[in-house]
């Protein structure tokens, strides 16, 4: 909520408010789009559908001359939020208030027709976009040049190249004279010479405090060097508001999660999730939602396990990197090979980790729980192990430090012997 | 923000720029690579017609024996072809641009109405047609044909209700277009194009009271209205002097205001969730 306060705080008036605005879809579990099953679901008693939230109490606000970016993984909801906010779907709950012209681009080329000249295309796709013939007449130097396609714009569209429909839609959607565009995953368009193109425009964008420009993306790279504001949306939810620096980091925490290196993601046809069992059925790092650290205190984390037998177990723990791969430290090391002994029942165990010496990353806690081997007291027998979801995921993001390499400069350098 | 006429009458242009846009596109696209282009649109009612005209007329000899019978049948031909291009145009309309309903934000009436002004156009081409040859085919030119617009207003109104019920309908159940397909065919021969009204009770005096609910269906009584006016009033009937009843002659007109506001109503209702729905 501080974030949302900090917003209001920066000037220009509010073009865009979303205001807790929730959304849900009813998915078919059957193809019902014939009068056949809807009858048969109606007699039956059936309702055909089942409910999914997509959106949960969504709040943010625009103000004139900001470039926003709205951040969020496949599926989070942020395609749905573009409509809500589009005004092409209607908000289940909550509000949105546009003030301005809102230029929507859900898609590049909206009602393009292969058999129509680039020029009528043009005004075509204009007048869906909202704009008069008069008004489009306007601009229409402008996006042809832009699109560097003035030789083109009598031919058909379907003698258009790929890259040269690309273009064109893409200069009507930035040549567009609206107060607030809105911009779905269109960065990665066109050659080199017309992304440098996009890149200058973009930033001319952002120093005109006339402009506001919402931006949908994937890309860190391009929301942290555009965006002076984001949000990042994490399965309906905002998880993460205001800087883009912050959004930033937090989003490749996110990232580290889904796309970790070491994969073994929960399967949910047992009655356990993997690495669990009727032995042990809990076992879980637990880090208190203390996600990004600048690494210079010691890092607090909890593990949580149930395992009721009278035998002597151990739990180990591993610090590893989540976005490279490979084992940071292990607490065998400190323990001879067994981990460090726990009573049975159901606990939790506290422990602190120092971050100091390690550089920039993405880093995720695995536990195991061991037991003596029945055959060979020296060795250790594994009963259980944490899943993805069980791991407990955190970043370090300090201004000191880098991003290449596991260890920082505190904790070691190289020294030039002969130069 | 502006007050609330201004942003009323910003509404209407956006839908009024894009409404043009649309049936401009249309009618650009329709006989997009071919070779005749336009002429089609005088053409294939004039053909169609032929093939009517030969198969009942000539083969079959339905005739009311009146001067007239053959311009009245190229012009309920023409008609016809626009009620029917209108309703199933304007059907499918909603879920046809698909595309364009979950991209942007714009009503959809338009699309519905843009479909069926297209079909309008191709009508009055054809009305054009229709009146050229009327002066080789003792059509009767009165003052009446003042009336024309306004029995044609009708006919439009009435399509446009329908394809309203009918496309909002076939974004949930895509039966409809097979149903309508099916009524449509039965409702051409329910209607007196192909033969005089009067052989109804000519051929089957048994059935002869149904001549009289026939007339009563709405788009019959426009389509019959508009050859009244346009053609001959002393030799095609009208609701007016088939039926006999001033109340039940008026029941057409009522209906189709009554299809219309339904449309409407149905369709706002239903609207703003197309684009989920699609």
């Amino acid at each position: 909520m501080t974030d949302m306060q900090q917003n209001v705080m920066s000037d220009g008036d509010v073009v865009l408010r979303v205001d807790h605005v929730s959304k849900s879809f009813r998915l078919p579990t059957e193809q019902a789009t014939g009068l056949k099953m809807a009858f048969l679901n109606w007699t039956k008693g059936i309702k055909g559908y089942t409910e999914q939230h997509v959106l949960n109490d969504i709040s943010f606000e625009v103000h004139r001359g900001d470039f926003f970016g709205i951040v969020g993984r496949n599926g989070s909801g942020k395609s749905t939020l573009l409509k809500i906010i589009s005004q092409i779907y209607q908000p289940e709950h909550g509000s949105v208030e546009v003030n301005g012209k809102l230029v929507p681009f859900i898609e590049l080329g909206v009602g393009f027709n292969p058999e129509l000249t680039g020029r009528e295309n043009v005004y075509l796709n204009g007048a869906l976009l909202g704009f008069s013939h008069a008004q489009v007449d306007a601009m229409y130097d402008d996006i042809v040049e832009f699109a560097e396609l003035g030789d083109f714009m009598d031919q058909k569209l379907k003698n258009y190249s790929s890259g040269m429909q690309v273009r064109l839609a893409f200069s009507v959607a930035i040549k567009a004279q609206g107060d607030i565009l809105v911009l779905d995953e269109v960065l990665a368009v066109g050659d080199e010479a017309f992304q440098k193109k996009c890149d200058q425009f973009f930033k001319s964008v952002k120093e005109d405090p006339s402009k506001t420009v919402i931006l949908v993306t994937h890309s860190m790279a391009s929301m942290k060097r555009y965006c002076n504001k984001a949000v990042l949306i994490k399965e309906g939810y905002v998880a993460e508001s205001g800087d883009p620096k912050k959004v930033a980091d937090q989003y490749s925490l996110e990232n580290a999660q889904h796309n970790t290196i070491f994969q073994t993601q929960s399967k949910q046809e047992h009655k356990h999730p993997t690495g669990l069992n009727s032995r042990v059925p809990v076992l879980k790092v637990l880090n208190h939602g203390n996600t990004i650290v600048d690494g210079s205190q010691d890092y607090d984390f909890d593990i949580e396990y149930q395992f009721n037998e009278q035998v002597p177990a151990y739990l180990g723990v591993i610090l590893q990197d989540a976005r490279r791969g490979g084992q940071v430290y292990d607490i065998d090391s400190q323990t001879n090979g067994k981990g460090t002994p726990i009573q049975p029942g159901h606990h939790t165990v506290h422990f602190s980790i120092p971050l100091n010496l390690m550089n920039n990353g993405e880093y995720r806690l695995f536990a195991t729980l061991r037991v003596d081997d029945k055959d060979d007291a020296d060795r250790i027998e594994y009963v259980a192990f944490t899943n993805d979801d069980n791991c407990a995921y955190f970043a370090i993001r300090n201004e000191h430090n880098g991003e290449n390499g596991i260890l920082n400069d505190t904790a070691m350098q190289f020294s030039v012997i002969t130069a | 923000m502006g007050n609330p006429l201004q942003r009323l009458k910003s509404k209407y242009r956006y839908s009024l720029v894009v409404f043009k846009e649309l049936v401009k596109t249309d009618f650009q696209l329709r006989y997009q690579g071919s070779f005749l282009g336009m002429a089609w649109s005088v053409l294939k009612p004039l053909m169609l017609f032929a093939v009517m005209y030969v198969v009942f007329v000539r083969f079959l000899k339905f005739s009311d024996g009146t001067p007239t019978f053959a311009i009245s049948l190229l012009c309920g031909t023409c008609l016809w072809s626009f009620f029917n291009e209108a309703t199933t145009t304007g059907m499918r309309g909603i879920v046809d641009r698909g595309d364009l309903m979950r991209k942007v934000h714009f009503p959809s009436y338009i699309i519905v109405a843009s479909n069926t002004m297209g079909s309008m156009i191709s009508l009055g081409i054809n009305l054009v047609v229709v009146i050229c040859f009327g002066f080789f085919s003792h059509a009767h030119y009165t003052w009446r044909l003042l009336l024309v617009p306004l029995n044609i207003l009708q006919l439009y109104l009435l399509a446009l209700g329908i394809a309203l019920l009918l496309s909002t309908l076939y974004v949930y159940f895509r039966d409809v277009a097979h149903i309508w397909e099916v009524l449509m065919q039965a409702m051409f021969y329910a209607t007196p194009i192909i033969y005089p009204i009067s052989m109804v009770g000519q051929r089957a005096p048994e059935f002869a009271w149904a001549a009289k609910y026939m007339m009563m269906v709405p788009s019959t009584q426009a389509i019959m209205d508009v050859r009244h006016n346009l053609l001959s009033p002393e030799d095609i009937p009208t609701v007016w002097t088939f039926v006999g009843s001033p109340v039940l002659s008026i029941l057409p007109y009522i209906l189709t205001v009554v299809i219309l506001f339904a449309g409407i109503t149905v369709f706002r209702k239903h609207s703003a969730r197309f684009a989920e729905v699609l």
